[in-house]
């Protein structure tokens, strides 16, 4: 699946729940298969601070392609980050900082995004796409 | 004593004058219990502002004009309610600000400018970071010595401790009087009589007892009280700094421009009398209006019976909680105003708060900007549940039973 039919096959995941218990039921079972970063590893320069909660994010590259590490305090934002990851990794640095990315606000989630970086996710998705363009 | 079904009704009464308080929030009916951050408005303050703005504006002070003078009159007569509510010695002492924090900044830059290298302040550790960080800024600029007061585990201020740090090179203690965290209300006239014996100034934060407690300026004798009118169902960006006016009087201005001047000149400016040395450029008019009306709304309530309301509450939440499975409160002060903070076992504040702000409830979740006393109680934050008169049991039934089903979830 390309960047875009991985998007549409999340939100499309995410059309069957009919509440937001189902919904979140769903983010905290996603945030317990994130790609995690193995406890030593977690130096300061990979934390995001948010103000609630903490995110810790990696990325690589291997053979033209991005590959994030994530990890967080609080399990829904780590759900959250896992849906990211699922979409991101494993793209090309171009894709990830050229193609649109709007699963997140179509899945209803976009207040977790807010400038007022409640959980640092804000911020992660630019750490994810600034390491995209350094390898560019 | 008033039998239940009056008692209700009057909550209700009150209740009813908060239009925000019947909207739905993710289809479901709004529970508020974040006020210790912000209080709801009652339609008073409301309409206030809006016939301010449709009717009255003008700028103040300066206006020969009919308008510019019935704003100068409402802005003064709102300084004078508040004045009075307080029992300052005089309106003059009641200085507008835009708020507690604004107000804190205010006194560590215009008095802290007085301070001396080795001058030392004492706060607490349960402050509030605008209680600590302008403090700290103080403390590069003059070389004086911010020394903290410790706290037992309960939330309570050592008093001990605090009475050996007090020397003659204290010069201020700057403390709360109700902790935004924990709910703990201090001792603060014990700890204004103390420090007043070693010639030391206190400056009391206000922001969270000001909606709660009956504030009596003269008797509490603390020489600054700070607070925001946003907590005391006022508008935002308005706030009071109280001041003794024999201390106030002898403080350089804090920001220079119109209206805090008596003549300007290149070779020597003079400045204006209080409260107007304080008040440089154009106030926030209407929010000084408008808090002039949160007042009057205050005034009408029965802060006795309101009292009993939230202790009640407070009560009631605590001891349901603390039958829940892994809960582990907060604060447990004896003496405690109605904000409740807790934990449950290893989850994390934010993902409680996130999937109790999908049942309709309003919460506060994360370190409450008290980062040092998380640091000491070595959690990453708290669920804070924080009530105010308009809040009925009723919610909190219904708070206990979506809290257990974001348990549920999260376990």
């Amino acid at each position: 699946m390309n960047y875009l039919e991985k998007q549409n096959s999340i939100i499309e995941d995410f059309s069957m729940f009919e509440d937001w218990m189902e919904k979140y039921e769903f983010i905290i079972e996603l945030g317990k298969e994130v790609n995690l970063i193995p406890e030593q590893d977690k130096s300061d320069d990979l934390l995001i601070e948010g103000c609630q909660s903490r995110v810790w994010l990696k990325s690589e590259v291997n053979n033209g392609q991005m590959y994030y590490f994530a990890d967080s305090d609080a399990i829904i934002t780590k759900g959250i980050i896992s849906l990211l990851i699922k979409v991101m990794s494993g793209e090309t640095p171009n894709t990830i900082a050229t193609e649109n990315l709007f699963f997140i606000e179509k899945i209803g989630l976009q207040e977790h995004l807010s400038p007022t970086r409640a959980n640092g996710l804000l911020e992660m998705v630019k750490r994810m796409k600034m390491d995209a363009i350094k390898n560019i | 004593m008033k039998d239940m079904a009056e008692y209700k009704a009057s909550i209700e009464n009150i209740r009813a004058q908060f239009p925000i308080l019947s909207q739905k929030i993710n289809g479901r009916d709004l529970v508020y219990f974040d006020n210790a951050a912000t209080s709801q408005k009652p339609y008073a303050v409301i309409e206030r502002i809006d016939n301010y703005y449709k009717n009255e504006n003008a700028n103040i002070h300066r206006g020969v004009h009919y308008l510019s003078q019935k704003a100068t009159e409402d802005y003064e007569s709102a300084r004078n309610i508040i004045g009075t509510y307080l029992n300052a010695s005089d309106s003059s002492e009641i200085i507008f600000t835009k708020g507690t924090t604004d107000g804190i900044n205010l006194i560590a830059s215009s008095y802290g400018g007085m301070l001396n290298e080795g001058d030392e302040v004492l706060i607490s550790a349960m402050e509030h970071h605008s209680n600590i960080v302008p403090w700290q800024l103080l403390e590069s600029q003059r070389k004086i010595k911010l020394r903290i007061i410790p706290i037992h585990q309960n939330g309570e201020i050592d008093m001990v401790a605090y009475k050996e740090m007090l020397n003659a090179k204290t010069k201020l203690v700057s403390v709360t009087h109700i902790s935004n965290t924990l709910g703990s209300i201090n001792p603060i006239g014990e700890i204004i009589d103390k420090a007043h014996a070693f010639g030391a100034k206190v400056l009391i934060d206000g922001a969270q007892s000001i909606q709660h407690d009956q504030i009596d300026l003269k008797a509490l004798n603390c020489d600054f009280f700070v607070f925001s009118g946003h907590k005391v169902f006022g508008p935002t960006g308005i706030g009071v700094l109280y001041g003794k006016s024999e201390i106030l009087n002898l403080m350089p201005p804090y920001q220079g421009g119109g209206d805090m001047i008596e003549k300007v000149s290149f070779e020597k400016t003079t400045f204006n009398v209080l409260p107007f040395k304080f008040e440089a450029g154009t106030p926030n008019i209407v929010g000084g209006i408008a808090l002039g009306e949160a007042f009057n709304f205050l005034k009408s309530l029965n802060f006795n019976e309101l009292h009993e309301h939230e202790m009640k509450l407070l009560k009631y939440a605590e001891e349901e909680l603390n039958k829940i499975d892994n809960v582990r409160i907060i604060g447990t002060a004896k003496n405690k105003t109605s904000v409740v903070s807790f934990n449950v076992g290893d989850i994390h504040p934010f993902d409680l708060g996130t999937l109790l702000d999908k049942q309709g409830f309003a919460v506060r979740t994360g370190h409450h900007c008290t980062q040092p006393l998380m640091d000491f109680y070595k959690i990453p934050g708290t669920i804070r549940i924080s009530f105010s008169v308009y809040n009925t049991k009723q919610e909190i039934d219904l708070f206990l039973i979506a809290l257990k089903k974001a348990i549920d979830i999260l376990s």
